[in-house]
């Protein structure tokens, strides 16, 4: 008789991934507001401010690097956390638990989804930005590179802060509602719907500092605008390094926050 | 072999005790019914059984393992049927039994166990244009599909027309021919009547009562009631009590003798004390 191997964490997360993805595609409701919103939002503020700002870098461009910060956080960030509270919802949490899958493997397929919902949300923003609004891609390999880095950290903070803002909604109806209220304040803060960013209140520069979208928003117009828009920046350069560095931070504390918040159900039990 | 034991098992949601001092013996390859009024301990205990919750107190064997120290090795061997669950609704029933099947280390075909349920002429369509009784067979299919030693059902068959549950029955029949243990709660005294080999009533937290559906609290040797012609007569003999009505000419046409149902027992159990 041959021996019967249990499929081990790493194959179950992949699985777990596979029929993620199904679902959402399947969603048509989730398919349009975290995925086409930010599409459609990029398309209105390049068309109503695309003149040019007078750096010789047009508004379009700079709405198009910024906006892949905003579609980043809807499609890890929301879809995650609403992701999470419908699972605990609906049953599948524990369904889940009650079969050889871990929580370590939920988790893998949870951000297999979110990574993939994200490149693809990046390729429809840049096919905007490139067709709609003439915007040239970086054509040297370190842009890329840092373009890279930006989308795993990003990916990955905004992610695990999802899973664990997920604790903080009751109903997974209203999940979205809830989970935008941050996401859109942040925007506004983080200088993705105003440009240039010095246009704001230095509080509010301050204040959006301390979360990960400024930075975001900031590392992306690095990696799509020319050096000369680094003049726009609030510390008048693209400050790639604390970029890393606040964003990883925001990757730990998003690990520790999830790991303390994190409950198979909804009722307080293991 | 004992598939599942527990002994002083206990839970406290702060000072109220939902399970005080439980005691459960069942062998494997039995169908055990555990039933008792909302509120008595019943999914709790099962949820403790599963794994799903933790314990105040009491020691529980499942498989031979601690289900609060169970690891996925241990998840692949049960089976838990949901008693409310909407998952997957974006999914067809092919999909998402699929799905799970390749959870296991040695599942049923896919293919085979919806047939098993009967779903076979929904195997394309979305789960959640199911209905309800569909629903609860899926969530059956997905609960059998990696072969479980030893299956949870609590409260299957609430919001069964009766010609679904008895097709439920039946389903649970078959598994337990193919020697997969079970323990179900239930509400319908029936349901327990018909499928379980032994059953145990739970009441404020405790066992108050446990054996066949025959032997329970004594109702075998429960005093039987005779009636006949507008006259009652309880009697440990009902068949002595006949013969002697017979021949005494006593009129006999609408005679019926009855024990006590299992609902009777179950009801005198129980009853809350008197204060």
């Amino acid at each position: 008789m041959s021996v019967d191997i249990l499929p081990g964490p790493v194959r179950l997360g992949l699985r777990r991934g596979g029929i993620e993805i199904l679902q959402f595609v399947r969603d048509r409701t989730a398919l349009v507001f975290t995925f086409f919103f930010p599409a459609l939002l990029l398309l209105l503020f390049g068309s109503i401010f695309g003149g040019d700002d007078g750096d010789g870098v047009g508004a379009a461009r700079v709405f198009t690097a910024s906006m892949i910060a905003y579609g980043l956080v809807s499609t890890s960030f929301v879809t995650m956390g609403a992701g999470l509270a419908m699972d605990r919802e609906d049953g599948t949490l524990k369904r889940l638990r009650g079969t050889p899958v871990t929580a370590p493997a939920y988790f893998l397929g949870k951000l297999l989804l979110v990574a993939v919902l994200s490149a693809a949300e990046v390729l429809v923003l840049l096919a905007c930005g490139v067709l709609v609004f003439g915007m040239p891609l970086p054509a040297d390999a370190g842009s890329w590179l840092t373009f890279g880095w930006l989308f795993v950290l990003s990916v990955v903070a905004c992610g695990l802060l999802g899973i664990a803002a997920s604790a903080l909604v009751r109903h997974a109806r209203t999940a979205g509602a809830i989970l935008n209220v941050p996401v859109v304040a942040l925007q506004f803060l983080s200088g993705v719907f105003i440009n240039p960013i010095d246009q704001l209140p230095g509080w509010m520069i301050t204040l959006a500092s301390v979360f990960p979208v400024k930075w975001m928003a900031q590392g992306f117009r690095s990696v799509f605008l020319p050096d000369t828009a680094a003049g726009s920046e609030a510390a008048g350069s693209w400050e790639l390094g604390r970029t890393a560095l606040v964003l990883g931070a925001w990757c730990v504390l998003g690990l520790l926050l999830c790991l303390v918040t994190f409950r198979w159900s909804d009722r307080g039990e293991s | 072999m004992t598939a599942i034991r527990v002994r002083g098992l206990r839970k406290m949601y702060g000072s109220l005790d939902a399970v005080a001092g439980l005691d459960l013996d069942v062998p494997a390859g039995e169908v055990f019914a555990l039933l008792g009024p909302n509120g008595a301990g019943k999914t709790t205990t099962v949820e403790i059984l599963e794994g799903h919750r933790r314990r105040t107190a009491g020691e529980v064997s499942v498989l031979g393992t601690d289900p609060g120290r169970a690891d996925r090795h241990w998840r692949a061997r049960i089976g838990i049927v949901l008693q409310t669950a909407s998952d997957a609704g974006d999914l067809t029933v092919a999909e998402i039994v699929r799905h799970l099947a390749g959870c296991y280390p040695r599942p049923r075909p896919p293919g085979e166990v919806i047939e098993l349920v009967g779903l076979t002429g929904k195997a394309k369509s979305l789960v959640r244009t199911l209905s309800g009784g569909q629903r609860r067979r899926l969530d059956v299919a997905l609960s059998i599909v990696g072969r479980p030693e030893l299956l949870f059902l609590d409260e299957p068959t609430t919001g069964f027309d009766p010609e679904a549950r008895r097709r439920f029955w039946e389903l649970i029949r078959k598994l337990s021919a193919e020697g997969v243990t079970i323990v179900l709660t239930t509400h319908y005294l029936d349901e327990a009547e018909a499928l379980a080999d032994r059953l145990a009533v739970i009441a404020r937290g405790a066992v108050v009562a446990e054996g066949t559906p025959a032997t329970l609290g004594g109702r075998a040797t429960a005093e039987a009631l005779v009636s006949w012609a507008g006259h009652q007569e309880r009697t440990a003999d009902p068949a002595a009590l006949v013969v002697r009505l017979a021949a005494e000419g006593a009129d006999l046409s609408a005679l019926t003798v009855t024990r006590p149902t299992l609902e009777d027992v179950y009801l005198g159990l129980i009853k809350e004390p008197s204060a």
